[in-house]
Formats: structure tokens, sequence, C-alpha cells
């Protein structure tokens, strides 16, 4: 029998062979070893209360299961899926609220250490919410901005603040179908509420409520996030930088920064080159100091600085295995508890530093934004006093890819006409010439019960060769970066001929590396941008896009998804359903919210499938726009030419002025 | 592929960039910050700039503060592998390179250095393109004359293809700017300038081919000149870039043909026009940018074969042109209307006071006319022409159709000029019984007879007037005899027409016309014209606009039926109001035609002279297009006019045909004539007649000499004392407000 590939990433694998030659446990292992439970799996079992949990299986279980309390098999699993719904959104809006308030503490003088990186971003931002900005002091422009934001998070009536930026078609579709969120935190506790013992009971009704918390998310939580992100730190351009286990290097001290939230992570990198800490590191044996990223922090720090990736979520434990950590710092979301299980083999120092976020077997350095450099320092100096416990135990890995990221919706927007003519008309135009057959968000997790990143992988490379330009984030963009995909060279060698022209015309790779999965937001307000721009749908609804998550594993996932599909855009997701056992439920998530949203949220374990059913909904869509029909390596724009009548025609758009130091201007 | 379109224009812009700055830091150095520059006629400083930023250039010390917004565009090349984008990058390179550009032909006017003088030729380049040629060529930019505008680059492989290609430009109707040099065919480093100039082609404004400069820098100037349409005609606010791009991508049909290798400032410069919505066509093997968005369609595009680079060239700007051409053996085309023939070059003339001569167009019934006839009468007629020198010429135009009425002879009869003078080699002059004509050597040598002068009036009414004219033939006499004769039945009918024609007022008639043909690059301007108020260009008057929605019930003169009197001495009728509201985007909701201090009428920017209010004087002046000298309201035709296009209503201030001085509708409401307090001498000589006889109707007959023109006041001060000493009428009359 050959052997189970257990990451499709080529040095990951090595680790995983290493390690199990020296019985070094990997989730790898345990994710063999330790089979999903089949009913929890399809969103069959309620645990609700403490009557059950109850199995809702057999024969026959849509029609006929019951559990104690009579609960049908899809109101379980309806409920099930809520509450994956809600506990995702809580956690991005529990990022988002503390950039929030540290925005806040930064507007106010509090937080020192900080300051407002892009002032052209904070305006932006305030002209979305109708904040004065002209003249005024950029702190008092902040700390608005700041303190609407917040009003986010508690807000009982009315709308989130963000919602308008969504085209009025997409809106109107939430107003009709109720789906506009109020308060990111009261959708979330309703949707706790409605999913207690003895509340909701219709699949429908608790589904629509779902889309309404995942709304939240998307255009609350995850949109704030990203935009304070860029206030503080700087909306990202590209970047060029370095990704997987070679960015480890044997004569630094490498410190690894692991989690979510950026702002200490931003303070770590700050501080790293300050003289005082690189003589630190060398008073200690290391030559310097490396600062390298692991998940959604790498991609914060690698979007705005260049800071290499050690990979995505699967890399967790192996980066220890290299033996060349000398410490890890976490925080929050989709750390495993067993990294300091393997540090214990190795001489890492796993550093917890969230007051939500604690380990058993890790030391906890609490991060304050007040003295947040002190704290980086701190942590800086654990690690190079870490460097001299290093030993030659340890994988030794060295491989690793180049990239380039970066991309945030700004820089899209300017490297498709620069400075004075950004637009997403070449993006718009590229599609309905058919040298871009649609655009693709690859995102979501990696997860060690496939071959780890591999699906990622075979999908990157075929979508583009079907001239699909990809929007990669989070964990999606680490396997690509590991991959060595999310260079422009990939665009020469693997795109379809149109995408390739795109690709050559800009300059950028095939695959845009938009940043954390928090990020995600960007991809809403591209996708918003092209329905203004014209040409194509005018909502978000209808455009040849899909969102993409094949190895998904977080509830994380499941929320972005779903505010994908309430926005208008259909989502595939790998592995198993979680509410496979429903077909009702199965049928509201991909048929009823088609209908309703023009999106969908499908689950399709079969790779092969999963790039199917995206060519589908791209190329129907596309006949629905009436749009040439896709024809790799045939493209090319209607071409009208223009008589002087035609030119008279031209959309009557020129306003009405005062004229240059007219008699009007002076008000005569 | 485009990363070296990208490295090279990014290149040239830190090379430009770094020029400008070295010439800049000479200049201040020798003339001191506050040097004041201003190019020559213009009323938008450094035109580029100044659209893309509001910044306006006055002195050294702000040519710095340009160049600094240049310095923020400029990027670092593309690296060999693993690079970042470029293409935003390039674009603000572009950019960055019009502006470095534009600060140093600046300072290379200031050094006098600016037009250049070929040394090799002689030949003085255009040098700067100043705001008046804008307005004079409007209304050509607008009725299809003028459809599209080429920038050539470098230089042909040879003379011969230059004057090919440019040839085939002035065919389609294209204004063709000269710039750069390149090396032909033998490796001699030239420019299309020389080789045409070596062709003994015609160069200038009136045939259509303005050579700019001998550097790839000279292109600026076509560029800044363009640019200020958006703000002349489509009234978008200086600083408003986006508008500016916007207005130039989708109505300024322009497009750069680079002929022979490329080098980074012509990319560089390139990338600017790209930013323009301009594209690049090269004769090449260049590298090209297909993907649309930033321009229309392609961005650069090659084309090796010369017999089709001009086709190509529309494609790619998604440009049609489509022109009529008669069956004759020379060019023909609008270009082709400027030429001059000397007295060496004619070889027969007829008419101009040298032989009887004129033209007369009258209606026939259908069955009268047999269609597309030309008819020669005369004695001996093929030995006196060959003999060349001079010959009498009657020609006389029937004309039938179901819909040809009258009143249309005339119009009919005045295109005749342009029939004539759009041939290459044909040149024409006057109307009715004081035309001039003549034929050159060369038209001549190509095959031109006399018969063709009957079938380019045949193929070209037909063209015209499609839709009312189904039948026409035209006979040619030549004996002096019949000439003479025929004159007598002719004048006839003139004098009968100017009759009908004066009897023409506003209240005569239940229908007005609207004038939409600027609105491809003025949108929200609509001239409404009546029998007594002329279109502002001067080029289109009630008849015209009458015939011209027959001929084309779609087009751009529609009728407007006039509706209730809302206000009689203003003129303001219900009809119009509403037309205007549904017509000019939203922009004006009421008009009144006989004043200019209430709702004015609006302008595309192409007026022929300018209707300004002096308050102090209880007045107004007029000052045509042209003008460059101060006004007594402080301000030169070039500022004022920039107060008064784009499609605003500007009380006070308006636009108009000169013919409007003479009518009596002039300012009517405001009490008319008796309010110019102030008009150019030039004016005062053009009018002169029709206006001592509006003054004896007005009671006021020795109004003109009350007037005062440039020679006796340029301020207001001056006027005043004029106005009061020669005892104005103006100084007694209501106040204006």
């Amino acid at each position: 029998m050959s052997k189970v590939i257990k990451s499709a990433g080529e040095s990951a694998e090595e680790i995983i062979e290493w390690g199990e030659s020296r019985d070094i446990e990997t989730c790898f292992e345990r994710a063999e070893k330790l089979k999903q439970c089949p009913i929890g799996e399809t969103g069959a079992c309620c645990k609700v209360c403490h009557m059950g949990p109850c199995r809702l299986i057999g024969k026959n279980a849509e029609e006929e299961a019951r559990g104690v309390c009579g609960a049908t098999l899809p109101t379980v699993a309806a409920r099930n899926m809520l509450r994956m719904i809600a506990a995702g959104t809580a956690a991005h809006s529990d990022h988002a609220r503390d950039m929030a308030m540290t925005l806040l503490a930064v507007a106010e003088g509090e937080a020192k250490d900080f300051r407002i990186t892009d002032v052209k971003k904070l305006y932006r931002v305030a002209g979305i919410l109708e904040i004065e900005f002209e003249g005024r002091p950029v702190n008092d422009v902040a700390k608005d901005v700041a303190t609407m934001f917040i009003e986010d998070f508690g807000r009982q009536k009315g709308e989130i603040n963000y919602c308008k930026r969504a085209p009025k078609k997409t809106r109107e579709r939430w107003e009709k179908w109720g789906i506009t969120p109020r308060g990111i935190d009261r959708e979330v506790v309703e949707a706790l509420h409605r999913t207690n013992i003895g509340v909701d009971h219709e699949p429908d009704h608790l589904l629509t409520h779902g889309l309404k918390v995942a709304l939240a998310d998307g255009w609350g939580g995850c949109m704030i996030s990203t935009d304070i992100t860029d206030i503080l730190f700087g909306t990202p351009k590209p970047i060029k930088a370095e990704a997987s286990f070679g960015i480890f290097k044997e004569d630094e001290v490498n410190l690894i920064v692991h989690g979510h939230e950026p702002t200490l992570a931003e303070m770590i990198v700050d501080v790293s080159s300050e003289p005082e800490l690189v003589e630190y590191s060398k008073s200690k044996g290391a030559k310097g100091i490396n600062i390298g990223g692991m998940c959604c922090t790498a991609n914060e720090v690698l979007m705005r600085h260049g800071i290499p990736t050690a990979g995505g979520f699967t890399n967790q434990e192996l980066g220890i295995m290299t033996g060349l950590i000398d410490a890890m710092t976490v925080d929050v979301q989709c750390i495993m508890p067993a990294i300091a299980e393997v540090s214990k083999k190795f001489h890492t120092k796993v550093i917890t530093t969230s007051e939500k976020a604690k380990m058993p077997g890790a030391v906890h350095v609490q991060y304050d934004e007040h003295r947040a450099k002190e704290v980086a320092r701190e942590i800086i100096r654990m690690a190079c006093d870490n460097y001299p416990n290093r030993t030659t135990e340890g994988s030794h890995i060295s491989r690793k890819a180049p990239l380039i990221g970066g991309f945030s919706h700004e820089y899209i927007e300017y490297m498709q006409g620069g400075k004075w003519r950004a637009s997403f008309r070449p993006l718009n135009d590229a599609i309905m010439a058919g040298r871009i057959r649609g655009v693709v968000g690859l995102a979501g997790c990696d997860n060690p019960r496939v071959a780890s990143t591999g699906i990622h992988k075979f999908l990157a490379v075929e979508l583009i060769k079907n001239d699909v330009l990809i929007c990669s984030t989070g964990c999606g963009s680490a396997a690509c970066a590991t991959a060595g995909y999310l260079t422009p060279e990939m665009a020469l060698e693997h795109a379809g001929p149109g995408l390739r022209e795109v690709c050559e015309a800009i300059g950028i790779p095939p695959i845009l590396h938009l940043g954390a999965c928090v990020d995600n937001s960007r991809i809403l307000t591209i996708v918003s941008a092209m329905a203004h721009e014209g040409g194509l749908s005018d909502e978000i609804g209808g455009m040849p896009a899909v969102g993409i998550a094949p190895e998904w594993m977080s509830e994380k996932a499941i929320a972005i998804g779903c505010y994908f599909a309430a926005s208008g855009v259909p989502c595939i997701f790998g592995g198993e359903s979680p509410v496979g056992a429903s077909k009702e439920v199965t049928k509201i998530m991909t048929e009823v919210w088609m209908e309703r949203y023009r999106g969908a949220l499908h689950f399709e374990p079969d790779p092969e499938k999963m790039l199917a059913l995206a060519l589908d909904y791209i190329d129907k869509a596309r006949e629905n726009l009436k749009l040439r029909k896709y024809e790799p390596g045939k493209f090319g724009a209607e071409r009208v030419l223009m008589d002087m009548a035609a030119r008279r025609e031209i959309e009557k758009t020129a306003a009405a002025h005062a004229g240059v130091g007219g008699i009007n201007e002076s008000g005569n | 592929m485009s990363k070296i379109i990208a490295s090279a224009a990014i290149r040239a812009a830190n090379t430009l960039f770094n020029r400008a700055e070295e010439m800049l830091e000479k200049a201040i150095a020798e003339k001191g910050k506050e040097f004041v520059f201003e190019f020559p006629d213009t009323a938008f400083y450094l035109p580029q700039i100044y659209a893309m930023t509001a910044f306006p250039v006055k002195t050294l010390a702000d040519m710095k503060v340009a160049l600094e917004m240049a310095r923020e565009m400029l990027h670092d090349e593309p690296e060999e592998k693993l690079w970042k984008p470029y293409l935003g990058e390039a674009l603000d390179s572009g950019m960055a390179t019009l502006f470095a550009e534009e600060i140093i032909l600046a300072l290379r006017y200031i050094d006098g250095l600016e037009p250049v003088t070929d040394p090799e030729t002689g030949y003085v380049y255009n040098g700067f393109i100043t705001d008046t040629i804008q307005r004079n060529l409007g209304i050509q930019l607008v009725d299809g004359r003028m459809p599209g505008f080429a920038a050539i680059i470098g230089a042909a492989p040879d003379d011969d293809t230059a004057e090919k290609i440019v040839r085939e430009l002035q065919e389609k109707n294209i204004l063709t700017f000269l710039s750069g040099m390149a090396k032909d065919k033998n490796g001699n480093v030239t420019n299309v300038t020389r080789q045409l100039l070596r062709k003994k082609v015609e160069l200038g404004w009136d045939t259509y081919i303005v050579p700019l400069g001998p550097d790839t820098e000279h292109t600026l100037y076509a560029l800044s000149w363009s640019i200020r349409a958006s703000m002349i005609f489509g009234g978008n606010k200086p600083g408003d870039y986006k508008a500016h791009l916007k207005y130039t991508k989708d109505r300024v049909f322009a497009f750069a043909m680079v002929l022979g290798e490329l080098n980074d400032i012509i990319w560089s410069t390139g990338a600017g026009a790209i930013n323009m919505g301009y594209p690049a066509i090269c004769d090449t093997d260049v590298p090209v940018i297909h993907p649309t968005g930033v321009c229309t369609y392609e961005e650069v595009e090659t084309e090796l074969d010369h017999n089709k680079i001009v086709q190509r060239a529309f494609e790619v700007r998604g440009l049609k042109v489509t022109v009529a051409k008669p069956p004759i053996p020379v060019s023909y085309g609008p270009a082709f209307e400027g030429e001059r023939i000397r007295k060496e070059d004619m070889f027969i003339e007829f008419g101009g006071n040298r032989t009887p001569a004129f033209e007369w167009v009258r209606t026939k019934e259908l069955e009268e006319i047999e269609d597309g006839k030309v008819t020669l009468v005369g004695a001996d007629i093929e030995e006196r022409f060959k003999a060349g020198g001079m010959m009498p010429l009657a020609i006389v135009i029937d004309v039938a159709g179901r819909k040809m009425q009258k009143d249309f002879e005339a119009i009919i009869e005045r295109k005749l000029h342009h029939n004539i003078n759009e041939a290459q080699g044909l040149w024409h002059m006057g109307q009715r019984d004081i035309v001039w004509m003549r034929i050159s050597n060369q038209a001549y040598k190509d095959g031109i007879t006399l018969e063709h002068i009957g079938v380019i009036h045949n193929t070209m009414t037909h063209n015209r007037f499609k839709e009312i004219v189904d039948k026409i033939q035209t006979t040619l006499y030549f004996d002096e005899k019949d000439v003479l004769e025929l004159q007598d039945q002719a004048r006839a009918v003139y004098k009968e027409r100017d009759h009908r024609l004066a009897g023409l007022t506003d209240e005569s008639v239940d229908t007005y016309y609207s004038c939409l043909l600027c609105q491809s690059f003025a949108p929200s301007h609509v001239c409404v014209i009546s029998p007594e108020r002329v279109g502002l260009c001067g080029a289109y008057n009630w008849l015209d606009t009458k015939a011209a929605f027959q001929i084309d019930p779609t087009g751009g003169n529609q009728p407007i039926k006039k509706g209730e009197v809302l206000d009689e001495k203003e003129g303001r009728w219900a009809g119009v109001d509403e037309y205007l509201k549904a017509n000019s985007a939203g922009a004006i909701e009421s008009l009144n035609l006989y004043t200019i201090m209430d709702n004015p009428m609006t302008s595309c920017g192409c007026f022929e002279c300018i209707v300004a209010i002096i308050p102090e004087a209880n007045g107004i002046m007029l000052v045509q297009r042209g003008h460059t000298g101060m006004t007594p309201v402080g301000m030169k035709f070039s500022t004022l006019a920039g107060t008064v296009g784009g499609g605003t209503q500007n009380p006070g201030f308006m636009g108009i045909g000169v013919n409007f001085i003479t009518s009596k509708k002039f300012l009517f409401a405001d009490g008319g004539i008796k309010r110019i307090v102030w008009m150019t001498k030039n004016l005062k000589e053009r009018i002169a007649e029709d206006f001592k006889q509006r003054c004896e109707e007005e009671g006021v007959p020795d109004l003109l000499d009350k007037i005062a023109d440039e020679t006796i006041a340029e301020d207001s001060e001056k006027l005043m004392e004029y106005l009061t000493n020669a005892g104005h009428p103006a100084l007694e009359m209501d106040p204006m407000f």
C-alpha cells in the first residue's frame, strides 16, 4: 500500500515524516487516528440541552427522527449551522472590537506606541462614514471614526455603518428578506438565544438569521478590522516576501508571530531593529533577530512589511519541529494547543499574549496596548535568551519560495490606472472581453484531513489555467505562497492566454494575496466596486465570481461563506457538509439562498467537482450578463467605432459649474 | 512584453524630471524665483498641470511646486525577476513626464528657444498651441470635419511613405501633429516634418498638418491642448482630473502614431498620453498592450504595413470617419480647403473680377432633371481649357426633391464653396456673383477636367443634402455672353431671396431650432437658433438648421416649438424652456433669448465673440476670438472665455455669433445696441455697414463713434472718461441691474 500523503507541501511532508520517525505526533497523525464523528460531522447531533446529546439518525431521519424535545433533523442541522456562524462572527468581530478600541486609545493619546500611519485611508473611511475631516486634527477624526465603529457592536436599532458600502440592489435584497444587520453583538446574542433549547425551530427562519449574523461579520467585524488595521499600520501595497520553513535562520534569533491580531506583531516588527535589541541578540551568540509569521498574523505583517511567513494553520507544529524557532508568540484563533506539547520536545518557547487566550505549557506575557513596545521588547529578549538553548535537534528544512503580496482594495484600484485614473474599468473590461473568465476568492483554512494545502494548490493551478483571476486570503494565501504560486512569473507559466495578457499588462501574479482571513472584507468592497463600475452586474449577485474554501475547518470560515452568500456570491466549501444530514437545510443554503440573494453555500469534497461547479457558476453568470462566451485564447472587446452622432449620445454627465472666476462664483 | 514599456516609461520620467529640475534651478539662479512666465494666449497657465491639479503656475517658484508634484509620481523600475506590478506606476510616470515636459518647454520659451526653428530647413515649428486655435476650430471639431487627431512622432522610412500616411490622414479629415525625430530607412535622423517639406506638402493649420517641434517632448503641446477641451467645452473644473481624463478618453479621438524606433522618452510620453485615453500605434516590432480599460481599446499596438497603419489606428481608437469623395483624380477633404494656389502654381482661373463668373442653385421639378448629369456649354471649351489662363464660368445647378424648399437653395449654394475648395489643387473663394476659382498646375497634371467641377458639385450636393435632394444636374457655361445673360437672371433671384430673408423675424415663425452639434464636446450646451439669432459659432442660422433637420431628422438640429410666450420682451417661451430642460442634461431650466442679465444663453466654447457687462459704464463690451489684448473688464479674451464656456449660464457674460450684433433682437430687453460701450476695432470694421444701418434705425446715427475700442481704452478708467466726453447714450439709460 502506498503511503498516505499528509501534506501537499513538500517541506511540510518532509517534516511530518521526520517527526514520525521520531514519534513526534502532529495534527496529521491525530486526524488519521481520530475519525470524525459521522453524526456530528453532518449536523445531526444536537447538544444544546442536557436531555441530549440527541442523534437524529436512521432511515428517513429527515422526516422521522426527533430529539427528546421533538426537534427535527432540519431544525437541529439549521441550529448547529447558526451556532457556527455566530461563533465565527464573534471571533472576527471581537478581534475587530479590539482594533477599534486601539484606534480610540491612539486617538485619545493613550496608546503612545501607535500612530495613525495612513491618514489618507483614515480620511477615506471618514468620508464613507460621513465624518467631517477637512481642516480637523487627525486624532479628532480618528476618535470619531473609532467611536462610530464601536457603536456598530452595541447598536440595538438601525443598521451597521458599512452596509451602505454595498450596491443598492444588494441592500434591497437584504431589506426585503430582513437580514440587514443592526448591531454585531446583538445579532450574535440573538443567534445564541434562538438556538437555546426551545426557541426557534423553523430551519429557514434560523438560517435567515444566520445570514443576518454573517452580514454583521462581513460588513461589520471583518471590514472594520481591515480598515482600522490599514489606518493604524498602513494600507498594503505590493511587497516582496518569502514563504515556507526556509525563512528561519540558522544563525539568528527566530521569533515567530502566530495568530490573528496584528497589533502586538506590528510592535515586535517595529522594535526588532532597535540597536539595543540587535546587540542583545548578539550578546547571546546570534547574528541578529529574524521575525517570521504564521497563520494570519503572518499575513498582516507580510502585507505591510514583507515579513516572511512560515505558512498556514497546519504548519504551526511543523515549524517548531524544525528546531529553529526560539520563541513563538500566539494570541487568538487557530492556535493549536498542541504546540505547547510539541514545543516540549524542542527548545521553543510558546508565549501566549492575549488576555482572552491562555494555554497550559505556555508562558504568558500579557499584551497591553498602553505599553505595547515594552511588551514587544520583553518578548524579543525572551526569544534571544532562549537562542543559546537551541540544539541541533530538528528537521532544519531550508526550502522557501519568494512571493509578491500586498494587494489591498486601494492598490488593486491603483494598479489598474495609476494615481489619476485608478478604477476597476480594466478588470471589468477584461471580464467582459473574455480575457478573464471570472474571479474566484480562494480562501479559508488548510486542513490535515486532506493532503493539506493540496486542494488549494490544485484549484489555484486549474483556475488560472482557465483564465480565472484569484484573490486569496488567509491560509489559502499561505498555501499558494509556500507552493511558490504568488509570483508574477506564475502568470507567464501557468495562466490561460487571456489572464496572462492582463497579468502581463499590469505586472501582477495571477493570484492576488489580499491579506488575512479577516481581510475577505476586501473582496466585498472589490466586488462592490466592480458593480459600481458598470458593464457587469449592478449588484454583487450575478457577478462571474465564486468563493471557495476547499480545506475549511474553522467556524470563522462558515461565517465568511455565509456573508458572501448573503451578499450574492456563491461559495463552495470542501469536505463533508456540516448540514449534510438534512436535505431541507441543504436546499435552503443552495437553491433558496440563490433565489433570494443570488449566493449559496455548497459543500463538495471532490476537488474536480469543486472546480467544475465554480466554472459552471462563472459561465452561467457570464451568460446571464450576456457577456461573450468564454473561449480560451479568443477574446477582445466589441469594437464600436464612433462617428459624431454617436459621440453626442455619450452619457450626458457634465454638470453645470460656476466657471473660472466667473460672475456666478462671486455671487453677483 | 509590457514590462519593457513600463521600465522605459519609468526610466524616462526620472530622466526628464532631473532635466527639468536642473533647468529650473538654472533659470531661478539667473532670473530669480519671482520671474513671471505665461505661454502665449492661454488662460490656463501651464495647461496640463493646471488641468490635472488646479495649480496655476505663474512664476518660476510655482514651477518648482509643480515639479515637486511630479516627483511624487516617480517610481523605481520593475525588477528583472519577481517584479512588483508596474502599470499604475508607469502611468504615473507618464503623467510625471508630461509635467516635466511642460516645465521644460516653458523654460525653453523663457530662453527664446521655442518655437523651434529647424536648423536643417529653417522651418519654424508651431510651438505652444493657443486657446484661440481651439475655439477657432470649435465647429469643425463637432460637425465631422475634424473627427480625430493624430500625433505622429518620429520619421517614416522614406519621404514618400511620410507623404502617403499624412495624405491619407488629410483625406480622412484628421488633424495631424508632428514631433520628434527618428532614423529613416537609410539611417538618417530626420522627421516627418522634414520629409513632408521635401515633398513640398503645404504645412499648417489650414491643411491639418501642424509640426509642433523636432523633439518628442513637443508632443506635449498637443496633449496640453487637448486637455483644455475638457475645460473649454466640457465645462470641467481645473483639478477635476477624473473628469478631464474621462472627457479626453470618451470625446477627444486622438492617437499617437510612432514611426521609427522608440526610445524611453517616447514610451514615457506615450504613457502620459495613455492616461488620457490616447493609444499608440507603432510601425516597428515593439511589445504591445492589448487589455482594455485604460484606453477604450488597445493601449499599444503595432502595424508594420504603412498601407494599413492609418486604418489600424482608427480601429484602435474606435474612430469612425465617413468621408464622401467625388470620383476625381485628386485628394479630397476639408484638410485640403486651406491650401492656397499662388499665381505661379495656377493653371487656370475663373471669376475674381478677371472674368465674369457666378454660381446659382435652382429648384426644378423631378422630371426636368437627369440625375448626375454634367453639361458643358460653350465654344471650343476643350482647347480653351488646355491653354490655361482664365475663362468665364457660370455654374447653374438644378436640384429637385420631394422635400426640397425654395429656402434651401441658398444653403445648398453656400456649400458650393466647400465642394470645390476641398479638392486638392482646386481653390475657391466668395459666392454668388463674386466667386473666384483656381485650378493648380498640379491638379491639371493629375487629370482634373472642367467636367469634374460638375461632378464634384453633383456628388457632394447629393451627399450633403441626401434627404432633400433627390436629383441634381449641373450645367457649366463658358461663353461670356451666356454667362452674363444668366447672371442677370441669377441676380434677380439673389435679390428676391435677400428680401425674403430680411422679412424673416422671430415673431414670424412658430418653430426655432436647436443646435446640439457641440454636445459631442460640451454635453450640457444647447444652442437655440431663431431667425434673428444666429448660432454662437456663426456657422448656423435658422434656415441652415431648418434644412439640416430636413436632411437628418434625428441629427444635431431639432425643431423647438416656441409654445406659449412667457415674456415677450426678454424672449422666453414655454416650449423653449421645456426643450432645454430635457436636452441640457438637466443643467438649464430656462432661457431668455433677448437679455444677457437673466438666464442668458449658454456657450459650448466656440463662440465668435463675447459680450461682457461693464457695470460702471452701464453697458457692455464686445471682443472677438483671437483678440489678444486687454479689455476694459480687466480680462483678456482667453480668460473671459473661461468664464463663459462649458454650457453654463453666466449672467452678464455670453458668447455670440458676430452677426447677432446687428440683429434687432441683440440684447433687446437690455436696450439693444445702445448698450455697446466698447468693441474691438476689428469688429467695428467687420460689421460697419450693417451696424450703421441699425444705428439709424435706433435713432443714434453717430453711435459707432461713441463706442470705444482698444486704441481708445483698454481699462475701465479711460473708458469712462471717453464715454463721458462722447456722451454715450448708455450712461443715460436705465441701470442694467
